[in-house]
Order: C-alpha cells, then sequence, then structure tokens
C-alpha cells in the first residue's frame, strides 16, 4: 500500500462517515473498478460482509470484560471491600486472602463470558467463510469466494437452496418471468415461500445475465432493521429512475428455493444487512423476585452496618476501660497506641471486612447458575415438546424463570394462540344460497375425536336434528362414515410427520364438497358454453382459487428438511432409491402398483404416503362415485399443459403465506377447480372440465390491516376481459359493494347482500371466520387510466406505501358480492382445560383478539372462558358518555351483587365482552380506574377488534393499575406489543411466523403448554428459587454471627478463630453446591399433583414464599442457630486450655453440619442427586480440613491450622459437642415445621402427603379435593356444550344467564345482532 | 414398521431426552414432617441424649479440681505482697490441703483472667519461620512481629512478636508437708504442650551450641533470660521447644484461660496427691493486676472428657428431657390432628 498523509486519511475516514450516514447511498457495481486499489473503489466506505459478533477480542478480553461485570452494583460492593482490605489502619490479615472470592466470581463470571464469545467467533467464523459465487470481471464468469469477500457493489449468484450472504437486490433469476422463492425461516422463522421480483431492465440479461452491462447507480436509503420494507431506485445513465421495494430484495440469511439460481446486486453487506440489523441480544428483564431480593440485600447492608457499629463501640469501650496498657496489647512500629476512639473508629472497618460475607458475596452467581439449571430442566420437559414441530419450549429470557410462578393476569390473543390457526373451511355461502357441508363436518368430527376425548368439537356434529343440514342425515352411508373414519385417522398420523410443509396437514388439505353444490357446479358447468365462463358459481370457485398469493410448490422441490430426511432413509430402502431414481409421478404410481400387486390411486411421492400409504384412501372414492372421482381421475392423468416440471394435482403443495387461504385453496380444489401454477403473470387453474385456464394476472392488489382486503386483477383467457377478484373481511367489502350481481340474473334473489350478511352473522357466532368473495369486471378504458397511477405509485420513492394502496382503493369499487366463506379455526388441543385450569390456579384469563364480538364469545364458550351460567357483560357503545354511564352502572351493579349477602357463597361468575372501540374510552385516564375496578371482579375478560397497540396498552394498564404479575401470550406479529409490554411475553411459534417468538421471553408451540409451564415449572423454578434465597441469607447471618458473637470474648479486636482460608472455603466450596442445587431439583410437590390441583399456584401469587416475614423468620432463626452454635462450645470449654483455633474447628464443623442440615429440613424430596451432594459436601469439609490442617505447618499465620482438627477429632468431646449444638440449633425449626404440618398443614404440605400415596388412591384423593376446594369445578369439569346459535334462530347470548336481565337492567344488553351492522371507520 | 419408528426417530432432533433425570422424575425420598412420624425420633434422641447427658455428668462429677487464686489482691492472701508492680523477684508461697486423695495423674495449671491472647493484632505479632528455626529470620523477622521485631539498636528480638515477648514467667513448686517438712512433689514438664508444636512446629536452629545461632540477636524485651537459656538443663526443652514455650506461644481462646503447666506423674505420686497438707511455693513476676487480671494454680485430674466441666452432661439431660416431653406433645398433637387420610 503507498503511503498516505495522515491529512488524507483522516478526510478520507470523515468522507467514509458521510458516505454511511446519508440518507441515501449511492451504490455503483465494483466491476470496473475490479482490482484497483482500495482508494478508488466507489463502495470503499461501506463495510464488508465479514461479520464479528464478538464482544472481546484476543488482547483486550480482559479489561474489556472486568469493566463489564463493573458495571453490576455488586461487583462494586465486593472490590470495594478488596481494596478497604489493602487499608493498612484496618489490620487485615492477609489482604489478598480477601480478593480470592471476588477473583473466584469474576473468573467463573469471565469465564462463562468468555466461552459465550469463542461459541460467537466459531460461528463467525464459519458464516464468514462459507463459499459463494461473486462474479469477476478478469474470469468473466462467478467464481467462487468467501462470504466475508463480498462487499457492496458486488453481483452475486445464489443457487437453489442456498443462503443468500448478503442483501441483494436481485437483478435476474433463472425463472423467465424473474420470480425468485425464498425461504425466511432462518430470519424470521415464517416457512412458506415468499416472491420475490427482479428489478427488470438493468442488464442485459438474455440469453445470458451480464452483469457488466450494468451500468446503473443504484439509489437506496440508510441500512435499517425493517425486514418488510425496503426503498431504492436504480438511475440509468440515461436518467430513468427504476424503483423497487422489498419485493425485489434478497435478505441476508433467506435461502432461495424453487428457483434454480439468482444474481442479485449487493446492496447492504455484513453488520448492514437487515438481518444483523435485527439481530439484537439477548433481553434483560429483572425479575419481580430479584427486586425484591435487592432490597433485602439493603437489609444486610444495614444489619452489616449495625453489627459493625457495635463492634466499634465494643472496642472502644474495652480500650476505655483498660486502666494500662496490657502486655497483649500491642502499639504500633511506633511504639505508639490509638486513643480508644480512633481505634474503635478503625475497627468499624475491621468488622466489616471480617464481616463482610453477611452479604452473600456468591448469591448472584448462584442465582445465575440456579437459573440455567431451571431453563435446562424446562427446556428439557418432554411435555412442552412439540412433535408435529419438532420444537422445545424456549426460553429466551433467562432471569425470569421465577416469574412464572407469580402469574396473576394472562392476556391471551385468540388466533393461533387459543386455536390452532389451521384453517378449514367450512361453510360457504354463493349468490345468498348457503351450503352448509355438512359431510364435511362429520370428517373433522371424526378426525377430531381420537384425539383427545376432553377437547370440544368447536362445531358439534351430532346436530340436534332441528338444525339445517340434519335432513341429510338419513342419507350417509354409516358405513361409508365408519371407512372415513379409519382412513382419515391414518392420513392423519402421515399428515403429522410431513409437517414441515406449511399448512398442509390433510385436516386442512382435503374438504369433502356439499353435494347439493357439486351438482350446482355440474349444472353451471354444462349449461354455460365453454366458451363463456361467467356463472357466478363458477366465480366463486375462481376467485377462490385465484384471489391469493398462494404458492404451488411441487412435492419433489420440497424442503431441505425433507429431502434431507429423504436422503438419509434412502440407503436402507431399496423401495425409496427407486422412487428416487424415478422422478416422474405417474411412472412412479406404476412402480407401485407393480411392486404392492394392489390397485393404487392418487399415490403421491411424498414420504409419508410412501411408508404409510397402504391404506389410504382418498375420502372421495367412496363418497361420491360418479363426480368427483370422476373429476379427480381426469385431472390425474391429464397432461400437463403449463410449465411447471410435472402437474398432477394431488402432487402440488401450496405454500400460503395466511392459513386462510391455503384453505380457501383446498377447498377450491375439492369442487375441481385446481390451482396448478402461479407465477409472477399467471395463475393456471384446471377446470372441474380438466380444461386448465392460464389467467393473466395484471396486478396483485396485497393485503394490508388497513384496507383488511385483498385483489387480484386478471385477464380471463377467454373472454379477454380484465377481472378483479377481491377478498376482505365482511365489513370491509358490504361497504363497497356496487348493483348486485344477480339483479340481472334472477329476479328472486333480489338481495343475495343482506342474505350473505345473515349467513356472515351465523358464521360468526358458530366462531368461523368469514371472508367475502367479489369480482368486478374492468373496463379497457380504466384500467388503462388505472394502470398510469399504479405505476406511478410503484415507481415513487416516497410515501410509496399510500400512493399505492390509494391506487388499491381507487380500482376496488363498486364489486359485485359472489359469496363468502366460514373457515373454522379450529381450537387448540386441551384449550380448555388449560384455561379452566389456568383459571382455578387464580389466574384471570383475558382475551384479546381482532376478531368480532361474536366469533369471540363463541370462541369464548368453546374454549370455557366463559361458562354458560357466567354473567357476561357485554359493552359495546359509541360514543364515551355512554361509555361512562354503563361502566358506572355495570360497576355499581357488580358491587352491589358482590355485597349482597345472599351472594357470599355463591362464586360470582361474571365475564365483560368489550370492543376495541369502547376500550379505548375506557382505557382513557378518567375512566381508566373504574374500567379497572370492573374488570377486577370479573372472571374473565375478552376484548374484541382490538388493535395490537390496544392489547400492550390492557396489559399496561392492568400491569400498572393493579400491580400484578401479567403474562402475555401470542402468536403473531399483532402480539408483539402486548407480549413486550407484559412482565412475561410468551409467544406461540405457530403459522403466523416468527415475530412472536423472537420478542417474546419464552416460546411454546402450544397453548395448553401453558398449564405445565406455568402451574408446575413456574411454581418450581419459584418456590425452588425464593426457598433457596432464603436460605443463602439465612446461610450468611448464620455462619458470620459466629464471628461476631466471637468479638464479645476477645475485646472486639477483628479476631477470628475460623482459619481465613477455611472460612473462604466453606463459602465457596463447602457449602455453595447443596443450596444450588436445592434451588434446580428440590421438588416440594409433584408436577402430577400441581396439574391436578391448579389452586396449589396460587401460593405463589403475591408475595408467596418469599414475604419479608419468611425473609425476616428466617434471619431470626439464623441468630438462634449463631448463638446456639457459639455459645454451647464456648459454655462447653469454658475454663479450659482451649486454644483459639481449636475453639473455632469445632465451631466451623458444627456450623456446616446445621446449615446443611437446616437445607435437609427444606429439602422436601431426596433423589439420589441431593444425598449425593449433601454429603459430598460433609465429606469435601473433612477431607479438605484434614489434608489443609495436614499440610499447613508454617502457612497462613496467625491461624496455623496444623494437626488441629485431627487432634480434635481424636477428642471424643469434640463429637459430643457437635450433635448437641447440631440438635439444639435444629430443633426450633423441626418442630416448626412438624407442627405447622401436623396442626395446620398448608395446601402444599397436603399435596406433598398426597403426593406419597400410591397412584389410585391419589388420583381418587385428588378428584376429591377438587370438588372439596374449588366447589363449582366439577360441575364445570364436565362436557360443556357450547351454545351453538343456528341460523333460523339467532339467539342473543344474554339470554344464557337467566339473572342478566334482573341484575343488569336492560339498557346494558346491548344485541349482539344490530351490533353487526356497525361499519368500523376506515379512513 | 420398524423403519418408520426410526424415521420418527431421526426426524425428531429436537426431542428432549425422555430420562428419569430430565423429567425430573428421579425416585425421591419425601420425608414428612409430621407430628405421628417424627414421634419415635424424638422419644430416641431423647432418651440416647438422656443416657449421654448422665454419663457425661457422671464423669465430670468424679474429676476433683483445685483452684488456688494467687494474684494478691486481697491483702490476706500471701501474694499481696508480690503484687506490687515494683517487686522484684518475689517469692511467695501459698498452702492447701485435700482430704482425700487427688487421683493421679494430676494436672497443674495455671490460669489467668482477663487476658486476652486472642487479641487481635497480639495474635499476629509472632514470626512462625523463625519459630520454626529459620535463621534467616533470625536476622530480619518478619514485619509482623512489629514493634517487637528490632530493639533500639536495631538488633532483632528473637524470638520476636508479643506472644512471645509476654511469655508467662512465674515459676512454681509444689511440696507436701509431711510432718512439717516440705516434701518435693516431681512435676514432670514432658509432653505438655503439643506433640506437633513440640515435633514438628518449633524447631531450634540446626546450630551447636544453640547460643550461636543467637549471635547478633536480642533477647525479648520482657524477657529475663533469652531462649536459649529456658533450660539450660536440658536441651531438648530448650530454646523455641521449650515446653512452657510452646504451651504459652498456643494462644488461648478466650479471655478466662488455664494452660498446662506440669504433670504430677513421678514417684510417690504418680497415684495422685494423697490427702495431706501442700505448699505451692511461687516465684511471682508476671503482672496482672494492672488490667485487672487474675491468676491461678488449678490441679485437676482429667477423664476422657477432658477437664471438670458439668455444663455438658447438663445440657444434654436438658435436651433429652425436652425431646421425650416433645414427643409427648407430639403424641398429642398427632391424636387431635392426623390427616384425614392417614386412619
Amino acid at each position: 500500500m503507498t503511503w498516505r498523509s495522515p491529512l488524507a486519511l483522516v478526510r478520507e475516514a470523515l468522507r467514509g462517515q458521510r458516505a454511511r450516514e446519508k440518507d441515501l447511498r449511492n451504490l455503483a457495481s465494483n466491476l470496473p473498478y475490479e482490482g484497483l486499489e482500495k482508494g478508488k473503489q466507489p463502495n470503499r466506505y461501506f463495510p464488508g460482509n465479514a461479520i464479528k459478533t464478538t464482544k472481546y477480542t484476543l488482547l483486550l478480553f480482559i479489561p474489556m470484560n472486568l469493566f463489564e461485570q463493573f458495571h453490576r452494583l455488586a461487583n462494586i460492593y465486593f472490590v470495594g471491600l478488596a481494596i478497604l482490605n489493602f487499608v493498612p489502619v484496618v489490620n487485615a490479615f492477609q489482604p489478598e486472602v480477601a480478593l480470592i472470592p471476588i477473583c473466584v466470581i469474576l473468573c467463573l463470571t469471565a469465564l462463562k463470558d468468555a466461552w459465550e464469545d469463542f461459541r460467537r467467533y466459531q460461528s463467525d467464523r464459519k458464516l464468514n467463510n462459507t463459499p459463494c459465487l461473486i462474479y469477476s470481471r478478469k474470469e468473466k464468469q462467478f467464481v467462487e469466494r468467501r462470504w466475508k469477500d463480498v462487499r457492496v457493489g458486488d453481483f452475486v449468484r445464489v443457487v437453489c437452496n442456498e443462503i443468500v450472504p448478503a442483501d441483494l437486490l436481485l437483478l435476474h433469476t433463472s425463472d423467465p418471468s424473474g420470480v425468485c422463492h425464498i425461504e425466511t425461516s432462518n430470519l424470521d422463522g415464517e416457512t412458506n415461500l415468499k416472491l420475490r421480483r427482479t428489478m427488470s431492465g438493468l442488464c442485459i440479461s438474455h440469453p445470458v445475465f451480464e452483469p457488466e452491462s450494468f451500468n446503473s447507480v443504484v439509489v437506496c436509503e440508510k441500512p435499517n432493521n425493517n425486514l418488510n420494507h425496503f426503498k431504492c431506485y436504480a438511475e440509468k445513465p440515461d436518467k430513468e429512475k427504476v424503483g423497487a421495494g422489498i419485493e425485489s430484495l434478497l435478505l441476508r440469511g433467506c435461502t432461495v428455493r424453487n428457483t434454480d439460481h439468482a444474481v442479485g446486486f449487493v446492496v447492504y453487506a455484513g453488520h448492514e444487512t437487515k438481518s444483523m440489523l435485527n439481530n439484537n441480544g439477548p433481553r434483560y428483564k429483572r425479575s419481580k423476585l430479584e427486586r425484591k431480593l435487592n432490597i433485602n440485600v439493603f437489609f444486610c447492608v444495614i444489619l452489616l452496618f449495625t453489627m459493625c457499629l457495635i463492634g466499634a463501640l465494643g472496642h472502644f469501650l474495652w480500650l476505655q476501660a483498660l486502666p494500662v496498657v496490657p502486655p497483649f496489647l500491642v502499639p504500633d512500629s511506633n511504639g505508639h497506641l490509638d486513643s480508644p476512639s480512633l481505634s474503635g473508629f478503625y475497627m468499624f472497618f475491621t468488622m466489616i471486612i471480617l464481616l463482610q460475607v453477611l452479604i452473600p458475596i456468591s448469591l448472584y452467581v448462584s442465582i445465575e447458575l440456579v437459573k440455567i439449571g431451571q431453563i435446562f430442566f424446562i427446556t428439557n420437559d418432554i411435555d412442552l415438546y412439540d412433535e408435529d414441530t419438532d420444537s422445545r419450549v424456549q426460553c429466551k429470557a433467562l432471569n425470569i424463570t421465577e416469574d412464572l410462578g407469580q402469574i396473576e393476569y394472562i392476556f391471551s390473543d385468540k388466533t393461533g394462540t387459543l386455536t390452532e390457526n389451521k384453517m378449514v373451511f367450512r361453510r360457504c355461502s354463493i349468490m345468498g344460497t348457503e351450503y352448509p357441508h355438512k359431510e364435511n363436518a362429520i370428517r373433522l368430527a371424526v378426525l377430531e375425536e381420537p384425539e383427545s376425548e376432553e377437547d370440544i368439537i368447536f362445531d358439534h356434529v351430532p346436530q340436534p336434528p332441528n338444525t339445517r343440514w340434519s335432513l341429510d342425515t338419513e342419507d350417509t352411508n354409516p358405513e361409508d362414515t365408519q371407512h372415513h373414519h379409519g382412513s382419515w385417522r391414518k392420513s392423519k398420523v402421515a399428515g403429522t410427520a410431513q409437517s414441515n410443509v406449511a399448512f398442509s396437514s390433510p385436516l386442512e388439505t382435503e374438504v369433502i364438497p356439499d353435494r347439493k353444490l357439486l351438482q350446482q357446479i355440474s349444472r353451471a358447468e354444462s349449461s354455460s358454453s365453454s366458451s363463456q365462463k361467467i356463472d357466478p358459481y363458477l366465480d366463486f370457485f375462481l376467485a377462490l382459487a385465484i384471489c391469493n398469493t398462494v404458492v404451488v410448490s411441487m412435492a419433489t422441490a420440497q424442503r431441505q428438511r425433507t429431502s434431507e430426511s429423504l436422503h438419509s432413509r434412502q440407503t436402507n430402502n431399496p423401495l425409496n432409491t427407486l422412487s428416487n431414481l424415478v422422478k416422474k409421478p405417474g411412472s412412479l404410481h406404476r412402480i407401485f402398483t407393480f411392486w404392492q400387486r394392489k390397485p393404487k390411486r392418487n399415490r403421491t411421492i411424498s414420504e409419508d404416503s410412501v411408508t404409510e400409504g397402504d391404506d389410504f384412501n382418498p375420502p372421495v372414492k367412496t363418497e361420491e362415485p360418479g363426480d368427483i372421482n370422476g373429476l379427480q381421475t381426469c385431472s390425474l392423468y391429464a397432461p400437463s399443459q403449463c410449465n411447471m416440471p410435472a402437474t398432477t394435482s394431488d402432487n402440488l403443495s401450496y405454500e400460503a403465506e395466511s392459513p386462510d387461504e391455503a384453505a380457501l385453496v383446498y377447498a377450491a380444489k375439492a369442487y375441481g377447480f385446481t390451482l396448478l401454477a402461479r407465477t409472477h403473470d399467471s395463475v393456471t387453474v384446471r377446470l372441474p372440465s380438466g380444461e386448465d385456464l392460464v389467467f393473466e394476472v395484471l396486478d396483485t392488489l396485497t393485503f394490508d390491516p388497513i384496507r383488511k382486503r385483498m385483489s387480484i386483477l386478471v385477464r380471463h383467457p377467454i373472454t379477454k376481459k380484465f377481472v378483479l377478484y377481491t377478498k376482505g373481511a365482511d365489513y370491509a367489502i358490504m361497504e363497497l359493494l356496487g348493483t348486485p350481481y344477480a339483479e340481472h340474473l334472477s329476479g328472486s334473489q333480489k338481495n343475495i347482500a343482506a342474505d350473505t350478511q345473515h349467513h356472515l352473522d351465523c358464521y360468526a357466532k358458530e366462531g368461523l371466520r368469514t371472508l367475502c368473495f367479489t369480482k368486478k369486471i374492468v373496463s379497457d378504458k380504466m384500467y388503462e387510466s388505472w394502470l398510469v397511477n399504479r405505476r406511478r405509485a410503484l415507481a415513487a420513492i416516497d410515501n410509496r406505501e399510500e400512493l399505492v394502496m390509494d391506487t388499491a382503493v381507487q380500482l376496488e369499487t363498486n364489486l359485485s358480492l359472489l359469496g363468502a366463506t366460514g373457515i373454522e379455526d379450529r381450537l387448540q388441543e386441551s384449550v380448555p382445560d388449560t384455561i379452566v385450569a389456568l383459571r382455578e390456579a387464580g389466574i384471570q384469563v383475558w382475551v384479546l383478539t381482532g376478531d368480532k364480538p361474536e366469533t369471540a364469545v363463541n370462541i369464548g364458550y368453546a374454549c370455557r372462558l366463559l361458562e354458560d351460567e357466567d354473567l357476561v357483560i357485554n359493552m359495546s357503545c359509541k360514543n364515551k358518555l355512554t361509555c361512562t354511564s354503563i361502566l358506572d352502572c355495570t360497576l355499581e351493579e357488580v358491587r352491589r351483587y358482590s355485597e349482597d349477602p345472599r351472594n357470599v357463597d355463591t362464586t360470582q361468575d361474571i365475564s365483560l365482552v368489550i370492543d376495541g372501540r369502547t376500550l379505548t374510552m375506557a382505557l382513557s385516564s378518567d375512566l381508566q380506574d373504574r374500567f379497572v375496578d370492573l374488570a377486577k371482579r370479573c372472571r374473565s375478560v375478552l376484548c374484541c377488534r382490538v388493535t395490537p397497540l390496544q392489547k400492550s396498552r390492557v396489559v399496561k394498564v392492568v400491569r400498572e393499575k393493579l400491580k400484578v404479575m401479567t403474562l402475555a401470550v401470542g402468536d403473531g406479529a399483532n402480539d408483539v406489543n402486548m407480549i413486550q409490554a407484559a412482565d412475561i411475553g410468551i409467544g406461540i411459534s405457530g403459522q403466523e411466523g416468527m415475530q412472536a417468538v423472537m420478542a417474546s421471553d419464552f416460546a411454546i408451540s402450544r397453548f395448553r403448554h401453558l398449564k405445565k409451564l406455568l402451574l408446575v415449572h413456574g411454581h418450581w423454578c419459584y418456590t425452588r428459587l425464593a426457598n433457596m434465597i432464603i436460605y443463602f441469607f439465612y446461610k450468611n447471618v448464620a455462619y458470620v454471627n459466629l464471628l461476631f458473637w466471637y468479638q464479645f470474648f476477645c475485646g472486639f479486636s477483628g479476631t477470628a478463630m475460623i482459619d481465613y482460608w477455611l472460612m473462604i472455603f466453606f463459602n465457596l466450596f463447602f457449602t455453595s453446591v447443596p443450596p444450588i442445587m436445592f434451588g434446580i431439583m428440590d421438588n416440594d410437590v409433584s408436577a402430577e399433583m400441581l396439574l391436578g390441583v391448579p389452586e396449589l399456584y396460587r401460593m405463589g401469587q403475591g408475595a408467596g414464599a418469599y414475604k419479608f416475614s419468611t425473609f425476616w423468620v428466617s434471619m431470626l432463626d439464623a441468630f438462634y442457630q449463631s448463638l446456639v452454635c457459639f455459645f454451647i462450645p464456648y459454655l462447653a470449654y469454658q475454663d479450659s486450655d482451649i486454644d483459639v483455633f481449636t475453639f473455632g474447628t469445632p465451631l466451623n464443623t458444627i456450623s456446616l453440619f446445621t446449615i446443611l442440615l437446616h437445607l435437609s429440613i427444606e429439602i422436601k424430596a431426596w433423589t439420589v442427586i441431593h444425598w449425593v451432594i449433601i454429603l459430598g459436601s460433609v465429606v469435601l469439609y473433612f477431607i479438605v480440613t484434614l489434608a489443609y490442617s495436614g499440610l499447613c505447618i508454617t502457612c497462613n499465620p496467625p491461624s496455623n491450622p496444623y494437626w488441629i482438627l485431627q487432634s480434635q477429632m481424636a477428642d471424643p468431646m469434640f463429637y459430643l459437642i457437635c450433635i448437641l449444638t447440631t440438635v439444639v440449633a435444629l430443633l426450633p425449626r423441626y418442630i416448626f415445621h412438624v407442627l405447622r404440618n401436623s396442626i395446620a398443614p398448608s395446601p402444599l404440605a397436603q399435596a406433598r402427603h398426597l403426593d406419597r400415596l400410591d397412584p389410585s388412591t391419589k388420583s381418587e384423593l385428588i378428584k376429591e379435593w377438587r370438588s372439596f376446594r374449588g366447589g363449582g369445578q366439577v360441575k364445570r369439569s364436565r362436557l360443556s356444550t357450547p351454545p351453538s346459535p343456528t341460523l333460523e334462530t339467532p339467539v342473543d347470548i344474554h339470554l344464557q344467564s337467566p339473572i342478566s336481565s334482573d341484575v343488569m337492567g336492560d339498557e346494558f344488553i346491548l344485541n349482539v345482532i344490530t351490533e353487526n351492522y356497525q361499519r368500523p371507520l376506515h379512513t | 414398521m420398524g423403519r418408520t419408528k426410526k424415521m420418527v426417530k431421526e426426524e425428531l432432533a429436537n426431542r428432549p431426552d425422555n430420562t428419569a433425570f430430565t423429567q425430573q422424575r428421579l425416585p425421591a425420598w419425601q420425608p414428612m414432617l409430621s407430628a405421628g412420624i417424627v414421634i419415635p425420633g424424638f422419644v430416641i434422641i431423647g432418651l440416647a441424649f438422656i443416657g449421654i447427658g448422665v454419663a457425661l455428668f457422671v464423669t465430670s462429677q468424679s474429676i476433683q479440681l483445685l483452684e488456688l487464686d494467687y494474684t494478691g489482691v486481697e491483702q490476706t492472701s500471701p501474694c499481696f505482697k508480690c503484687s506490687d508492680p515494683n517487686a522484684k523477684n518475689c517469692m511467695c508461697e501459698l498452702t492447701f490441703s485435700t482430704d482425700t486423695l487427688f487421683k493421679g495423674p494430676v494436672f497443674f495449671y495455671y490460669g489467668l483472667s482477663n487476658y486476652f491472647q486472642n487479641y487481635r493484632s497480639y495474635g499476629v505479632s509472632k514470626d512462625d519461620d523463625q519459630l520454626s528455626g529459620n535463621l534467616d529470620n533470625f536476622k530480619s523477622p518478619s514485619d509482623t512481629c512489629a514493634p517487637y521485631e528490632y530493639d533500639r539498636n536495631n538488633k532483632p528480638f528473637v524470638p520476636c512478636g508479643a506472644v512471645a515477648n509476654s511469655l508467662f514467667n512465674d515459676t512454681f513448686k509444689l511440696y507436701q508437708i509431711v510432718n512439717g517438712a516440705k516434701k518435693v512433689v516431681p512435676l514432670d514438664g514432658k509432653g505438655i504442650s503439643w506433640w506437633t508444636d513440640y515435633n514438628i512446629k518449633y524447631r531450634n536452629p540446626a546450630v551447636t551450641p544453640l547460643k550461636n545461632a543467637f549471635n547478633g540477636t536480642v533477647k525479648p524485651l520482657y524477657w529475663s533470660k533469652p531462649a536459649y537459656e529456658l533450660d539450660p538443663s536440658d536441651p531438648a526443652n530448650n530454646g523455641f521447644i521449650n515446653q512452657d514455650f510452646l504451651v504459652w506461644m498456643r494462644r488461648a481462646a478466650l479471655p478466662d484461660f488455664r494452660k498446662l503447666y506440669r504433670r504430677i506423674t513421678d514417684g510417690d505420686y504418680a497415684e495422685g496427691l494423697p490427702a495431706g497438707n501442700y505448699s505451692l511455693q511461687i516465684a511471682y513476676n508476671y503482672p496482672v493486676l494492672s488490667f485487672e487480671g487474675r491468676k491461678k494454680v488449678v490441679f485437676s485430674n482429667v477423664s476422657w472428657m477432658g477437664g471438670k466441666n458439668e455444663f455438658l452432661g447438663i445440657a444434654y439431660l436438658v435436651i433429652g428431657s425436652l425431646c421425650v416431653v416433645m414427643s409427648v406433645v407430639m403424641l398429642i398433637v398427632y391424636a387431635k390432628f392426623k390427616f384425614p387420610e392417614e386412619e
């Protein structure tokens, strides 16, 4: 490198700084500058792609780590003490020795940090050295380099299943239409494929891509961490600007799928990539217990100071009382003695040194270790493991495990949290006619049954005969249903193993068509001429199949994981080897047929079908021998007309961003409208007739939460008309309807909209998710004019989103309603059971959902958040005045109700249902208190139609006003706010990506895991840690006080009668492991018991096991024990010739026994590990002390431990004193425990008692107990039928509670149905 | 089907181990502290303690103890004249008598009260290396000895430090008065210190004669003779391994202590001190009155439990009876509040 003046270097650095800080960056291709020195490179200011996530460097590790560690207050205290040791007047014996504990602690922490950092370093190095392909001008091709060599401005080629090394602006893909699929699971955990498009027209890409032709300047924004947002434009030499957004950006860490290769221009590299910017380490939260603990540490400091003050004062008085200088009083080297007051003053500091252990020095380290252990056990719990997703519970926040045991309020999201977020197509309404899909309902019920007996089937299938679809029941052959049962069960097993394919369990993928509707379609097919497919029924299904962003992926092009497992299995299975050799499904099918000598149809090559497939029978076969079967057969062997490599309708799998979309596509497929392929600009759909239609996609107006709808603009291949299909929430669609579509079709169906709305309401009451489908024919002229706007909006760099949205709104007008669908989001397994258990545990459960009140209420009943006998208060009002009055009156009523003597014994079960708008008013500062007061009295609260921000606000208000421990659980991005606002945020890794999980403290995969996580692990972690901390305080006080008492017999001179090293070892080795083990492993009550009797959880709520009284009682006990431990040996050795350290040895031994046996009283369950550690500690004490006393002849003056323990152990008095003292010291605590357990056993003690019984009596007694304590609980645990409002009789939910009308007064019962028509305000 | 199972296993890489340890299901012993269960424990402990207590008490009772204060505070005391700080080389004589045989071996202690050998800076003030015979430390003692490190002429004190300096220097001679004549009771000064002190920890420098090792050093300030003249008659009891010195150097734990002076094991007195009159001749050197200390001599015989101490026996008896009482209380509690399931 050439020499450059420092000034130039500074100028260069400044320029670089400026270039990096600029809002817009100009990036040019590196290729013209290839081989030039660094100073000439255009992109030299931007960091390279090498990453470094390590905190420390090898050289600076020690200073940096020390600096980091001294940020902790506790460590500063200890260092302060260490320094105090070196102050001469303090007269510490060996200042160096005092450094040992702090050094050990610092070293331990440093080791931990170093190890973590080394792991980071290793992973960094691995990443940085990953090979990738960079274009080189010299070699005119892509050459292999390492990730760290990638620079901004390079051209990088990524091949299929490879990970993108940096943020790339997509320029070219192997796909002719210029799309590329990526999987972002490394980034956000979303497993569905996402579509990325090339930024076209920037370089010559025909026939091969030429990076050297790239001569534009890419202008992009400053790096930010928003994964879903990117703005840039490319300026060509002719000043033409081409805009691009996130849809053209390949993010670092993503995997390219379904695309042979892709080439991109590096815009951000290394630490500036979005994934790295998103990578901010673990979160630090302080638990409630830790906050309390700090108060107790403060008390200990006060105690320490008091004791030191007593020592100082005592020393002063003692000196004062001496008439002359006795021979044992040593003057300083000048023969001068300090005045008593000055000596007393110095003595204060000497005492601090002597008694410093009173502040538990190793407590913080121990707590950390304990939490690591607790987390180990939580994450290893097999009950919290989900086989479907192969995921364990994750603990992201490492230091709030014990908060899990103190939760008082749970705020839960509904979709994906309480429910599966696995959407199942249930019913639809087309042109005002309802198609109930009864057979499908039966199938779902059958699927549900074997899963869990207690689970409530959402929509009870054997419906009472007055429902509509029951009329057809006799038509179904019971044997057929039986058959379904069997086959479905098997295919379900297959489906679980196939879970790596998004949204494709058989539950979701298979829909049994409604017979009436099938007939209707076939009629429509035959009636409408083949050239004109404009029947509304066909349109409806076309909309279902097209209007989405579902990506079709072939089973052969599955994820890496599948292919890997496929690969590994290949070796031991000749059958599979064969199947892998054969690529064509058709031939594969033939091979199987041949091999198994059984006629099989619809064979898929997915692994699970291969292994499980013997009994796989498509349900359609037996159900409808005519229609559907024919359709399927024909589609199976129909020649492929699109450019996909192989297509049969069965090995298609759909990758959808939202499960609703997948469900709809599968529903359409069941009716023969099979989505075959989707590219950037075309959609191929196979019609029931077997004909493939290729729609040209002109534009997709993507979903956004403001519009609450999405549209797709296609050109019909036959009519060549521009058709806009829109789907969306009913209220987002209904107001955009133009003239009813059917009006010119048939005069009898005048009011489709009203009928459909009615159906929608009923769907909602059933708890179904509703979507409306519309169609609009766009005239050519209108399209042209719109296109101009659209292009302008897309090219804009400022306000782009808004402009794009505006254009979408422009087009989505005058829609014609086609119909509506009802999609069921099934309750997750054991949700009602979990909610009931949580509630019995004294936790209030709130559900916050964006759904409509009707849907929410229905789910509320289904998951037993609401009970039949509950009093449901429905709050929904439009202005604040009514809101205020309603709130006041309700509160008044509720208060009166609870204060009424007649209601004293009855449990008041009041539930509150409140909608988003009312919630906003209720949470305003003036009504907040009243609302919280009301909510506090309610057993459960249901907030509907709430926004993410409102969710977090509710959590915050409850948390702050009621001063309670809150937990928020959710699965989606909309729950992130709430998760972060609560004391504990729990993310459910579900179908909706990982944002919630990323923001959470704990991540679980099923809602039901919450039960064990809280009731068992929460309880355990809390009691363990609380007991451990209290024990720690006790231990230190009990030990240190021995020294304190001795001061009364040595003129308060700060003498220790125990060898200094042994004192340090005592805390560091002999008594440190047992409490840590206690904190990790103590099982006060078995998991079974805790789950069986959720009330036990209440022990932890509020102050729980860690009360100030508990703390002070144990402090008093510590004082008592130390008194006993000191004075019994004192009295025993009085007037003897015992020397200082011979006197100290039994004291030390007694302390050890007392402290360990004290722990033994507290340990509730003794496992092998407990025995080993407790006995090991004792053995270690004797071995170490004996060895030390045997080897140390003149070391460590003045103690001279030589042969002291040995001589003591040869003296029977030693044992007699040890036994007596230990017994006397522990007797009170022991008797206290015994008497408490006998006279007034706590529920925990009772549970412990039950634990000892044999399993059968135990479960019987648990039941008995619950019925005895819980009162109504047993009655509730029967399978309660959720009220199922039928279409004919829309029932007001309040009719379920007979008292409601008396108590509440009519004005508060706001009819749900009337509320339906209220439109949300969208501006 | 086996294949399927294998496949499932491979796929579930994250599945936690289903072991008793990770699932926290290790077989555990759950002691239940309730009245019914602990009664036998209390009874056993109570009875055992009472047994030990009785044994201890009886043993303690059998130990004979004779204490004689010779501080000379009272004017009637024969040592009153010696308590004057200005009196030099004062001798005083104490007489006492025993009615019965004082069973041997009789241990002869001297005792000090209100003397804080455990005082912090006092305890530090010695040089273990010097005392283990390291000649380097003769020249330059450890600074822990300050201010008893060097004398005014900057000559090192050997042995240095406050502990050595304050060596107890009263000496005793015991006579039995047989028919008016004094018969010397032989006192055995061997083996009164710890074996390890005498044989391992404290060493004279390997210089003969011992005196030469002390060249260039001075005797401690309060000492009347240098260390190498502590017992000129017996080289095995001279210098740093002088037994009296060793006894003194082992600092007492409590301000009221006694230290072993001699044992009476020889000659006519091997069986103990016969009943009769005795005279104790005391060379009164050590000043204690200035700090209100007391000096005494103690004759005692020892048992397996050491010297006379009634406390431990009584404590065992009390705690043992308490346990028995508690077991009765527990029985009542048990009868009243037993678990309903315990029937």
